[in-house]
Formats: C-alpha cells, sequence, structure tokens
C-alpha cells in the first residue's frame, strides 16, 4: 500500500514539474510537449494507437518467445559442452551483441521481408543473450556435492539435468524473461522503423514526420506502460512458480 | 578404565548376528592425490578400513585429513590411485542436506526413487510409511524452507535410505546442526539404524557421536590420511554419552588423536 502511495507521488512530481517546465516556457512544446498534450493525444489518437499496438505487442511477445526458445536451447548447448563449446561460442554470442542493431536491423528487413519474421529476428537477437546468460548461470549454479548425491543415486547425466539442473535453472530464465521484455520494445521500433506499415514503431515514425511530437510522447508512453506491465507479471510469475528463488536461502549452514 | 568397564553390566559384546562373515567395505592402503593448480595434495596414504554388512563404522580426524575423499573412494565417485578399494553399492549423505527446494519434503525423500524409474506417485507411496518412522508425519508436503534444520537433515537421511543401497556414507551428517538438535538426530540415527539396519561409514569431527553410534571408531591421521587407530565400541544401546563405557571409550579415541585430557 505504502509502495502504491510512493508510485503516485513519484510520477505526480515527475509529470508535475514536467507540465510547469514547459508552460513557464522552459521548453517549445513543439519540440517537448507537456503531459496534457500527450494525455490528450492518448484519447484522441486511441483508436490508432490501439491496433499499431496490437501489432507490436504481438511481434514483443513473439520475439521474447523466441527469444526464450533459442537462449534455452543454446544455454543447455553451452552447459553440456562445458569444457568443449562454451570457451570458443561464448565470445561469438558476446559479440553479437556488440553488432549494432540499427544497422543490422534494415539489412534483415531487405534480407527477410517485410513482414512479420523480420520483427521477430531483430527481437530476438537483441533479447536472447540475456535469457543464455541468466539460464546458464542457473544451469551451472548446481552444488557439485549434490551431482556426486545424484551420481549415488545411480543417476545419468539426463537424469541430473532433468531433476537437479533444469529446475535450478527455472529462475534464471525467469530474470532472463525480466531483462528481455524491457529491451525487447527497443528491438521491435527499430525493426518497425527499417520497414514496416503497422506497429508502434510505424506510428512513432509517421508522427515525426508529421511534427505531431504529443502522438509520438504517446506511443512511447504506451511502450513504457506494455514493458511495466510485463515486468510486473513475470514478478508475479516467479513468486508463484520459483518461490524458492525470491526468498532468502535457508538452506545453509 | 578398562578394567572397571568390563564387569559394568552396560558393556556387553554387540555382535550382530551374522555380520561378521560379509564384507561390505574393503579400503586397503588406499593412496589418493589430487593435482591443485600448481601443487599436489595427498589427500590418503596408504588408508585401511573395513566394514562388514550391518557394522556402523564412525571415522575421525582432524580437518582436511581426506574424510570426505574416503567417502567419496566408497561411494565409487573416485577410484584410488593405489590400493585397493571395493564396496558393495553406497549412497552418500552429504554434510549438508542439499535439499531440492523446489520440491516437497516427500518428493525430495523419494529422489533416489524416481532416478530408479518409479512415477512420482508411486515413489511418493514408497516413502510415505518412512515419515511416520523418522518422526516426519505431517511434514510430507512442507517445503524444505519451512523445516527446521534437524527436520531438514532427516530428510535428506531418507533421500539417501530410500536409494535402498547396502552401505550408507555418512558425511557428517549433524556437523551443521547445533549441539542440542545435534544430540537429538544422534539418537534418532541409532534408532532409525536399528529398524533399517545397513552398513554405514560415518565421518565425524565428533568423538562422542562417533562412539555414541559407532561399533568400531576408526581415528585418521592429518593429512596425508591414514587410519591411526581402530577401536571397538563394543557398548550395548542405546548408548548416552555419558554412560561410563561411552566417556571412557571417547577418552581411547581423544587419546589416539594426540589430544591430552
Amino acid at each position: 500500500m505504502r509502495a502504491r502511495v510512493g508510485v503516485v507521488i513519484v510520477l505526480g512530481v515527475v509529470l508535475g514539474a514536467w507540465e510547469l517546465f514547459v508552460d513557464l516556457g522552459g521548453a517549445d512544446p513543439l519540440i517537448l510537449p507537456p503531459p496534457h498534450a500527450v494525455a490528450s493525444s492518448l484519447f484522441d489518437d486511441r483508436g490508432l494507437l490501439w491496433s499499431n499496438f496490437l501489432t507490436t505487442a504481438l511481434e514483443i511477445l513473439l520475439g521474447i518467445g523466441v527469444a526464450a526458445t533459442f537462449g534455452l536451447g543454446m544455454a543447455v548447448t553451452l552447459h553440456f559442452f562445458d569444457r568443449t563449446l562454451r570457451p570458443s561460442v561464448y565470445p561469438l554470442l558476446i559479440a553479437s551483441q556488440a553488432v549494432p542493431i540499427v544497422l543490422l536491423a534494415p539489412v534483415l528487413v531487405l534480407w527477410l521481408g517485410f513482414g512479420l519474421i523480420d520483427k521477430l529476428v531483430v527481437i530476438a537477437i537483441v533479447s536472447f543473450f540475456a535469457f543464455v546468460v541468466t539460464t546458464l548461470a542457473g544451469l551451472s549454479s548446481v552444488d557439485p556435492d549434490l551431482v556426486k548425491l545424484m551420481r549415488t543415486f545411480d543417476a545419468t547425466r539426463g537424469q541430473i539435468f532433468r531433476f537437479v539442473e533444469l529446475p535450478a535453472a527455472l529462475p534464471g530464465l525467469l530474470t532472463g524473461a525480466k531483462i528481455a521484455v524491457v529491451f525487447a520494445p527497443i528491438a521491435a521500433v527499430l525493426a518497425e522503423q527499417a520497414g514496416s506499415s503497422s506497429g508502434l514503431g510505424f506510428v512513432l515514425q509517421e508522427a515525426l514526420g508529421q511534427y505531431l511530437v504529443a502522438r509520438m510522447w504517446a506511443a512511447v508512453f504506451i511502450l513504457a506502460a506494455f514493458a511495466i506491465g510485463l515486468f510486473a507479471l513475470l514478478t508475479v510469475a516467479e513468486r508463484r512458480i520459483a518461490p524458492w528463488a525470491s526468498r532468502p536461502r535457508g538452506d545453509r549452514p | 578404565m578398562p578394567a572397571k568397564g568390563a564387569t559394568d553390566p552396560m558393556l556387553q559384546a554387540v555382535s550382530p548376528a551374522g555380520a561378521q562373515d560379509m564384507r561390505a567395505v574393503t579400503v586397503q592402503d588406499v593412496t589418493r592425490t589430487f593435482i591443485a593448480r600448481d601443487r599436489t595434495v595427498k589427500a590418503l596414504d596408504g588408508m585401511s578400513l573395513a566394514a562388514n554388512a550391518g557394522e556402523i563404522v564412525a571415522v575421525v580426524g582432524p580437518s582436511g585429513c581426506g574424510k570426505t575423499t574416503l567417502l567419496e573412494l566408497i561411494c565409487g565417485l573416485q577410484t584410488p590411485d593405489q590400493g585397493r578399494c571395493e564396496a558393495l553399492p553406497a549412497a552418500l549423505m552429504p554434510q549438508r542436506d542439499l535439499l531440492l527446494p523446489w520440491r516437497s519434503a516427500i518428493d525430495n525423500a523419494a529422489l533416489a526413487l524416481r532416478v530408479h524409474g518409479l512415477s512420482a506417485e508411486a515413489a511418493r507411496a514408497q516413502a510415505a510409511p518412512y515419515f511416520e518412522r523418522v518422526g516426519l508425519a505431517g511434514f510430507e508436503q512442507a517445503r524444505p524452507a519451512e523445516l527446521s534444520g534437524g527436520m531438514r537433515q532427516r530428510v535428506a537421511f531418507l533421500r539417501s535410505l530410500l536409494a535402498g543401497k547396502p552401505v550408507l556414507a555418512l558425511d557428517e551428517p549433524f556437523g551443521a546442526l547445533d549441539t542440542m538438535t545435534r544430540q537429538e538426530m544422534q539418537g534418532w540415527l541409532a534408532a532409525v539404524l536399528t529398524s533399517e539396519p545397513r552398513t554405514v561409514v560415518l565421518v565425524t569431527h565428533d568423538v562422542e557421536e562417533a562412539v555414541v553410534l559407532g561399533d568400531r571408531v576408526v581415528v585418521m591421521s592429518a593429512r596425508p590420511g591414514r587410519a591411526l587407530a581402530e577401536i571397538p565400541v563394543g557398548l550395548a544401546r542405546p548408548r548416552r554419552r555419558t554412560d561410563p563405557g561411552v566417556v571412557a571409550c571417547r577418552e581411547r579415541v581423544l587419546a589416539a588423536l594426540g589430544v591430552a585430557t
């Protein structure tokens, strides 16, 4: 309850300061619109914003799904081939994250066409690294003594993975998802700007061209709210399906 | 002291019927060396130990004397560089409980049964009767985080017991518990092993624990570890730490360890 009151106060102060700043002539409203203009754009353009939001939301969710699948697969592969693949492939993955996605997005659009697939690929490239790193950390976090115990129970490598390592990696996977939902909207906008006729990235591009700055900020607001919503959803999911991870560990002497 | 002990009615030689005939664990002149970064560490050097079926052999020694290495050799997790190590299939119980936090107590206890191919329901059904026997009735569905240290250790012991191996290798099973809980757990373990006999190799820091629980106490040297002495306990059960026989035996073990008392 206290946290919610805090959110309202902080939001009120930030928006109030922003409104005052623009109203008192601190910034040209054509460059930085006051919050009330953004709010009225949110209302006036609701049809346009909503339909384009649906496009972007679908891209983000599917893109994160693709990233989670590939990230988990990659983490498991690197974990199983810890000695051979991990030292050679990991640097390549890091390098892939250093490639500026702003440059890569138009190339991918040219290559993969002007549809959903190219968006998913861009979002997945940006998001999947978070899944690999966090899941791999979870897989490797298993106590070596636990593995020894399992071996005295005649557990195979696959059974150790299934009963011990994979569940231990679940909190990591969820952490990866929390990071991914914050970066995926950026990737979605970049991909849409590189070539598309719908989505909030497209709306942003169009609004910028027509000096509809309030509409631009309205689109940004929706993206931010969506990211916050997904993050909150994942926090709840984490508490539900991996409650042991968010609780202080009580199993250490 | 020993002369007085011999007339004590508490001191009857304990010899489980027929147990002497069958050897469950044989460790003979075993040497084991590890290569750590830039130097070699000799964990065991000429270590010998034997346990007959149904026997509880307690191993005491200073920290880092290779006790854990000894248990891993017995469990087949390591092989000796030299010497002979033969043991019937053994299940390990590590010092820390290492329960899986996402599994309930009963699902943790039944872990080995799941590994052996039983369905979740069948494994639970097989583990359930043991909860009553080990004093955990009503806690089947509790998560490890909801259990006390002593209870977690009981679940961990049950997990190793239910692996169905003839030998149990216990690595300081109560080392992480407070004194009161530890004493309670020692009585508990003695009782459980009476109803579920196993060959046990019990590694411990606690000399009293070794004497209260063991049929024999093997005293190890500092690293590289080898057996310095083997002291038969031969006291009737249940034993209390204040029994004169236990006290006398404890003094002998401490003397063998080179601790002045």
